[in-house]
């Protein structure tokens, strides 16, 4: 009996150590936001919780830190709810679309638009990044909504998630259906669309934090400061830190954390929509 | 497809133009002009190219900065694959045993899932100030002047550091996952049969597993290539220099930022090789995976 307690002892300490692996960095963000910039250059990250978090959320949010003056914290927030919201619904309409089509009909080259579909799998973005970017720039829509979400709705993982849920639909609904006369418009949006409930929210919350996260595209596509998205705009912070003469690290930190907490908040509230939509559209 | 579909053709046609154009312009399009510059170089000032076959690809694997780059990658996604892995699969099975906390020790380790790659590059390049960096001074105390950006070695480090952290999640969301779905019948008859942990552990629960493992083997390997991007970038503050960098930031740095086309198209090239034979591997693996349940 004794022997068990020590093994249930040491299963709490494994976990609290990774816990804390995972949360610690976090927490020193935050302390560091809430101390006075000299005082870091001198110190560090400490223990102390000063007063300054107020003034640093301020400056972080509503005062640039760009050249052209446009890029507050509260403009790239803004566009990072674009781009994640859009990116997100886009993948989940172009997917249900092209599921519908795939499962619900009787059409020849189905299989090849499939497979035309399947093979986006093996072009990341990553491997046709200047290419990518030409095209984005012959159709004029750099620094544009448009330009950031559209190239990257195509969405493989969206089809097949779908598809297979529609494949596990009972047949007897469509014949149903088809005798009460509903044709497939109306199938498809007074029956399919409220079924899959369950299955759009999971799938939401996992392309809106993808989308959110883009680093790479938005990088390469926006150049305009007001249309930064806000992990878009780290890497300038990282710079702006580098040239300072008193780096504001509160400010900076401040928005790290704003580029943070919205797709964490979705995660740990949606866990298990979330945890579902990971673990089942991925295999 | 089901028995009873629909028979009309112009709307599952409309229902899948949109997927399919968005495709061919920004997938196909690209790749096609990525194939197609590989084999050309590309004037720098832009006044036209000349065809030269194979000859990018031949300067690439006869330069030693790309061999050096590719080893690199190689270790990096073999580091970071084996650390992500090790670490969740130990907090999995903890988590998966304890009964008081659970829920909150999963939501502990699975946030960080939601963390943007380059916020992860930006927590570690704090961590390791120069000046004051609490790891840093953790490896000050032994003895080591750690300084990123500056010595090969240390800034690896950090790169590995922060993609491990931000990969943990996932894999830790998987295999609890995975090990939640070992039916009660199988625990309990291993339960009777071995009575050490460790022994029930490696010959019941691990080879149960081992799918998951399979598949999460692919999932880390692509995301340490292709997803690491973004902390590579911030960890080297976009000064590549002599710094540690994957395969994939050398197409960026090439191609979008020395107006190396053809280079850079050779590399994506070879990119597309490399996720070709991956997926193909995921696949096989996918037809022979084994269910013991």
């Amino acid at each position: 009996m004794r022997k068990l307690k020590l093994s249930t002892v040491l299963d709490h300490a494994v976990l609290i150590a990774g816990s804390l692996f995972m949360i610690l960095p976090l927490l020193m963000l935050l302390q560091m936001t809430t101390v006075p910039d000299t005082e870091i250059i001198r110190t560090g990250p400490s223990l102390t919780i000063g007063d300054q978090l107020d003034d640093n959320f301020r400056k972080a949010m509503f005062e640039a830190s760009g050249f052209s003056g446009e890029n507050t914290g509260l403009s790239m927030l803004k566009n990072s709810m674009i781009l994640g919201i859009g990116f997100a619904f886009g993948k989940i309409v172009l997917g249900m679309m092209a599921a519908y089509a795939i499962v619900y009909f009787r059409l020849r080259f189905a299989t090849f638009a499939f497979w035309l579909i399947f093979t986006t799998l093996l072009l990341p973005l990553e491997v046709r990044i200047l290419p990518s970017y030409e095209v984005v720039q012959w159709l004029g829509m750099l620094n544009t909504y448009q330009g950031l979400i559209i190239p990257l709705i195509a969405s493989a993982t969206a089809t097949f998630f779908f598809r297979q849920f529609f494949r596990s639909v009972p047949e007897e609904l469509v014949e149903a259906a088809r005798i009460d006369g509903a044709g497939p418009v109306k199938f498809f949006i007074d029956i399919l669309v409220p079924l899959s409930q369950t299955m759009i929210a999971a799938m939401f919350i996992i392309m809106f934090v993808y989308g959110w996260n883009q680093y790479l595209w938005p990088t390469m596509i926006t150049t305009d400061e007001d249309m930064y998205t806000l992990v878009r705009g780290i890497k300038q912070i990282v710079q702006v830190l580098e040239g300072a003469v008193v780096p504001e690290f509160g400010r900076s930190n401040v928005l790290a954390l704003v580029a943070v907490i919205p797709p964490v908040l979705v995660v740990v509230f949606f866990q298990s929509w979330f945890v579902k939509g990971l673990t089942e559209s991925d295999k | 497809m089901k028995r009873a579909g629909f028979t009309t053709v112009s709307l599952p046609v409309l229902l899948l133009l949109p997927q399919l154009v968005i495709i061919a312009v920004f997938f196909y399009w690209p790749t096609v002009v990525a194939l197609q510059s590989s084999f050309y170089l590309q004037d720098p000032f832009g006044f036209g190219s000349t065809f030269v076959g194979l000859q990018n690809y031949i300067d690439l694997f006869g330069s030693r900065e790309y061999r050096r780059i590719a080893s690199f990658t190689v270790v990096f996604s073999l580091l970071v694959t084996f650390f992500s892995l090790a670490i969740a699969l130990v907090l999995a099975v903890k988590a998966d045993k304890v009964l008081r906390g659970a829920r909150t020790y999963r939501t502990l380790l699975m946030w960080v899932y939601a963390v943007a790659p380059p916020v992860a590059g930006f927590i570690a390049v704090i961590m390791f100030n120069q000046s004051w960096g609490p790891l840093t001074e953790f490896f000050g105390f032994f003895g080591h002047d750690y300084m990123v950006g500056v010595n090969f070695n240390d800034t690896a480090f950090s790169m590995i550091l922060a993609s491990v952290w931000k990969q943990v999640p996932v894999n830790f969301i998987f295999f609890l996952s995975g090990l939640q779905s070992i039916p009660r019948s199988v625990r309990e008859a291993a339960l009777i049969d071995n009575r050490s942990a460790s022994g029930r552990f490696w010959d019941v629960t691990f080879p149960l597993l081992a799918p998951t493992g399979f598949f999460l083997l692919i999932i880390n390997i692509t995301y340490s290539l292709f997803d690491t991007f973004g902390i590579v970038d911030i960890v080297v503050k976009g000064e590549p220099g002599n710094n540690p960098m994957t395969l994939v930031y050398k197409v960026y740095v090439d191609g979008f930022r020395g107006n190396d086309l053809g280079g850079s198209s050779a590399q994506s090239v070879i990119l597309m090789v490399l996720v070709l034979a991956l997926t193909i591997f995921q696949f096989r693996l996918i037809d022979r995976r084994i269910h013991y349940t």
